[in-house]
């Protein structure tokens, strides 16, 4: 028998009219004591999980869309002459103390080797700078003043006003340079920012691909995975298990092996080409390309997302009962109606879920368009690891990135609008 | 409404069989007419092939043998949708992505009713199982009880003719499920309609039905009125099934026009209704209601009287059950009427029991 605070015995220990326990402290603090212990365990359990995420996930995408922005070189670099350009025009190239300061900044940076960095980051923004820098910097230890004359005659960038703009322009701690690059647009002379010509335009027209090659993988994944799933549930567990294991074999099977079996598949002189100009269907010279384009990374993506598509519509479809049908084909329906109108409804969860996750992962996907895509079935994570390992201008890259991960976000919050109350509630 | 015989029966099974897995017959040589208007009810213990026979009727089986006729037309060529039989499923089988109105609309729909029309039924439809309120409302927003009375609703709004119900309220609890057997009859009546009724509720079989088709094995064991069955039950396994029962087996000594005398395995020798059992010589089961039988005071003299020991007593308000060991079997039980005149028994006496040699049946062993 438990007693009640209120009704408290000569046996209960009381202190200034307050329940505490055997050992003196109150009652309400050692509970707190208790609860708090449980919760620093439970805490515990899943901080290495936690600290995990942080480290690998949360931590990389901070500083990724950091690293958009950043921009410390010049103006770390350049302190002197951004000062001095602070009276500048920015109409004609500035006058001596202008040139004086650079010197001096330039002589800086020479011995401490930050000249390197900065020629290269104001590379990104006009493409002679790297020459420009890197040679005059050679020679500014022997200038004498006055420098604006050895400036000019050392580079013909020196000339140029643009290249101030931009100095004075970038010459800030964050930089909307990467995102204006990333667009398709750049700096017009007066400073504003305006499209690129039609035939510059590279990110905007890659993004667009993207999503539409995903969108294509998107529902040709549905068209195949719908059948399949669909097969696989009204099939006894012995044939289902066997088409289970076809389905998930992408998996079990390396990225490269399964590459390399496209390709012997689909190349020019490959299986499906030879066997087509054998069947008289094509002759030699008309061979299809298949690889190394478009038609390639479409193929081999749709093998590889299949499962992702395939398995969220068997859970669901498992789960339905055949009673559904039958009472839709009792009230009068037939079978294409009940299917249609019965039966695809209460699939859309999985529907829902498998195509998220096929166009999610198709958009960011890298391997497979870099192997079999060739130059027409690249994917805009191609040019993010060309602009990571190849240009080296990792400002741009994560400004790619950036955009990729909060487009994903977006759609992400637009299907769930559209779709997941729905969902929810059938 | 009381089951007629002048006019052609509407459903017809002719020696239906049936097998799923090409060895085993699940329904054996299934013969059964039921009219139109009927509440037939085929009840019968888990497996006995009840479920299998609705499937065949309503078209989602096919029958391996044999022919099942509506309205005097063969069916086994018509699709399911084609034969206008409405279904309420165990499950209810209530769309979930559509709202009640759309549930119920959708046969409607699907014969290409305009949709004033089709409100106007929906609106009447929930209204005779009283839920025009939920009109708007999920599936998964109703209780049990209120989905069970859509899915009747949405059975009966295409107004077919026959109606099949697989167990539709097994799901429920007691007290639901008693309302709702008042409900669905008085619907039948009110409508007319045709109702095969699967259930394995011996209780719910007996209160709803006009006739009931007892399955077992796959064969239909007796089809009768529920008094006839309880009272006259035609084989041991119904006389089992149906009620409460007195099972003890003899073999039959001699033979007197209708009746027989059984000499049980200890020797005591009972009088007997012959109903389903040979000539001398032959295993019966005799079966005995236990409020056939009654405690002897001297003035009644029927055909049997043995001698018994009252081994249990249990008392429940207006009658008080005994168990006795009589015959050679001591799981024998007796109603004593909890009546002012009845005498006190007491666990461990004894007492003579007897009973009429018309209420004792001699059935197949
Ligand atoms: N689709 C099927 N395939 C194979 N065997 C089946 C199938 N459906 C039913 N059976 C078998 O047929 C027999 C009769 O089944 P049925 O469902 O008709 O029984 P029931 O009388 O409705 O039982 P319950 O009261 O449990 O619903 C059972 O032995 C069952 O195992
Ligand atoms: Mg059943």
């Amino acid at each position: 028998m438990q007693q009640s605070a209120s009704e408290a015995s000569p046996n209960d220990h009381m202190r200034d009219g307050k329940l505490v326990t055997a050992d003196g402290r109150p009652l309400k603090a050692s509970l707190k004591t208790a609860e708090r212990r449980r919760k620093i365990i439970a805490f515990a359990f899943v901080s290495p999980l936690l600290l995990f995420l942080i480290v690998s996930f949360i931590v990389p995408i901070g500083q990724m869309m950091w690293r958009s922005v950043d921009n410390p070189t010049i103006i770390n670099t350049l302190p002197r002459t951004l000062e001095a350009m602070q009276d500048w025009d920015g109409q004609d190239v500035p006058d001596e103390p202008v040139f004086a300061a650079l010197r001096e900044d330039l002589a800086i940076a020479q011995e401490n080797r930050r000249v390197g960095p900065l020629a290269v980051r104001l590379n990104y923004e006009i493409s002679a700078a790297r020459g420009a820098f890197t040679r005059t910097a050679r020679t500014v230890a022997d200038m004498e003043p006055p420098y604006k004359e050895q400036f000019l005659d050392a580079h013909r960038l020196w000339g140029n006003p643009d290249i101030y703009q931009i100095i004075k322009r970038e010459g800030r701690p964050l930089t909307a340079s990467y995102y204006v690059a990333a667009t398709d647009r750049r700096y017009a002379a007066d400073g504003s920012i305006e499209m690129r010509a039609e035939h510059q335009r590279i990110y905007m027209n890659l993004f667009g691909r993207t999503f539409a090659m995903s969108a294509v993988i998107l529902v040709l994944t549905m068209l195949l995975g719908f059948p399949i799933a669909f097969w696989m549930a009204h099939l006894p567990m012995r044939y289902a298990n066997l088409l289970m294991i076809m389905v998930l074999l992408p998996f079990w099977t390396s990225l490269l092996v399964r590459t390399t079996s496209w390709i012997v598949l689909l190349q020019q002189q490959g299986v499906i080409n030879s066997s087509l100009v054998n069947l008289g269907i094509i002759d030699t010279g008309n061979r299809l390309s298949l690889m190394y384009n478009m038609t390639g990374t479409i193929i081999a993506m749709t093998h590889i997302l299949l499962p992702f598509m395939v398995l969220p519509l068997y859970s669901v479809m498992k789960t339905i009962p055949p009673s559904y049908l039958r009472a839709a084909r009792s009230l009068g329906a037939n079978n294409w109606t009940a299917f249609w109108r019965v039966y695809v409804p209460q699939t859309l969860p999985g529907i829902g879920a498998g195509g998220v996750l096929v166009f999610i992962i198709s958009i960011g996907y890298y391997i497979t368009p870099a192997l079999v895509g060739g130059q027409s079935g690249r994917m805009i994570s191609n040019m993010i690891a060309y602009h990571m390992q190849t240009s080296l201008n990792w400002g741009l890259a994560a400004a790619l990135g950036s955009m990729l991960l909060i487009s994903v976000l977006i759609l992400y919050w637009a299907y769930n609008k559209l779709v997941g109350a729905d969902i929810k509630l059938g | 409404m009381e089951h007629v015989d002048n006019s052609d029966p509407y459903v017809v099974f002719d020696r239906v069989q049936k097998t799923y897995d090409g060895e085993e017959l699940v329904v054996k040589d299934l013969n059964l007419a039921i009219d139109k208007g009927e509440f037939l009810t085929m009840l019968g213990p888990s497996g006995s092939g009840k479920t299998t026979c609705l499937m065949m009727l309503a078209g989602f089986e096919t029958a391996t043998f044999g022919e099942i006729l509506i309205d005097g037309k063969p069916i086994n060529n018509i699709p399911p949708h084609k034969r206008g039989i409405g279904m309420v499923f165990q499950n209810y089988a209530l769309f979930p992505h559509m709202t009640i109105g759309e549930n119920l609309g959708f046969p409607l729909e699907v014969r290409g009713m305009g949709k004033s029309e089709r409100e106007e039924k929906i609106k009447r439809a929930l209204a005779m199982v009283q839920m025009e309120n939920f009109i708007g409302r999920r599936p998964a927003q109703l209780s049990g009880g209120q989905q069970q009375r859509v899915a009747l609703a949405r059975a009966l709004v295409f107004e077919p003719e026959l109606v099949l119900m697989d167990e539709p309220l097994g799901a429920l609890d007691k007290n639901l499920r008693e309302s709702m057997q008042y409900e669905i009859k008085h619907l039948h009546e009110q409508l007319g309609v045709t109702v095969v009724y699967v259930t394995h509720d011996q209780t719910e079989a007996l209160t709803m039905s006009d006739r009931i088709a007892v399955f077992d094995d796959g064969r239909i064991q007796q089809l009768a009125k529920p008094a006839d069955l309880y009272e006259r039950p035609e084989n041991a396994f119904v006389a089992q099934f149906i009620g409460e029962n007195n099972k003890m087996n003899g073999t039959v000594e001699a033979v007197n026009g209708d009746y027989a005398d059984v000499k049980l395995a200890d020797g005591s020798l009972v009088k007997a209704l012959r109903v389903n059992v040979g000539d001398v010589g032959e295993r019966t089961t005799l079966s005995l209601r236990p409020e056939r039988a009654f405690m002897i005071d001297g003035k009644a003299t029927p055909e049997n009287s043995f001698e018994a020991r009252v081994e249990e007593l249990i008392y429940l308000g207006d009658h008080i059950r005994s168990r006795l060991s009589i015959c050679g079997t001591s799981d024998f039980i007796m109603k004593l009427p909890n009546a002012a005149d009845q005498h006190i028994v007491s666990e461990g006496q004894s007492i003579r029991v007897g009973w009429s040699q018309e209420d004792c049946r001699a059935l197949d062993a």
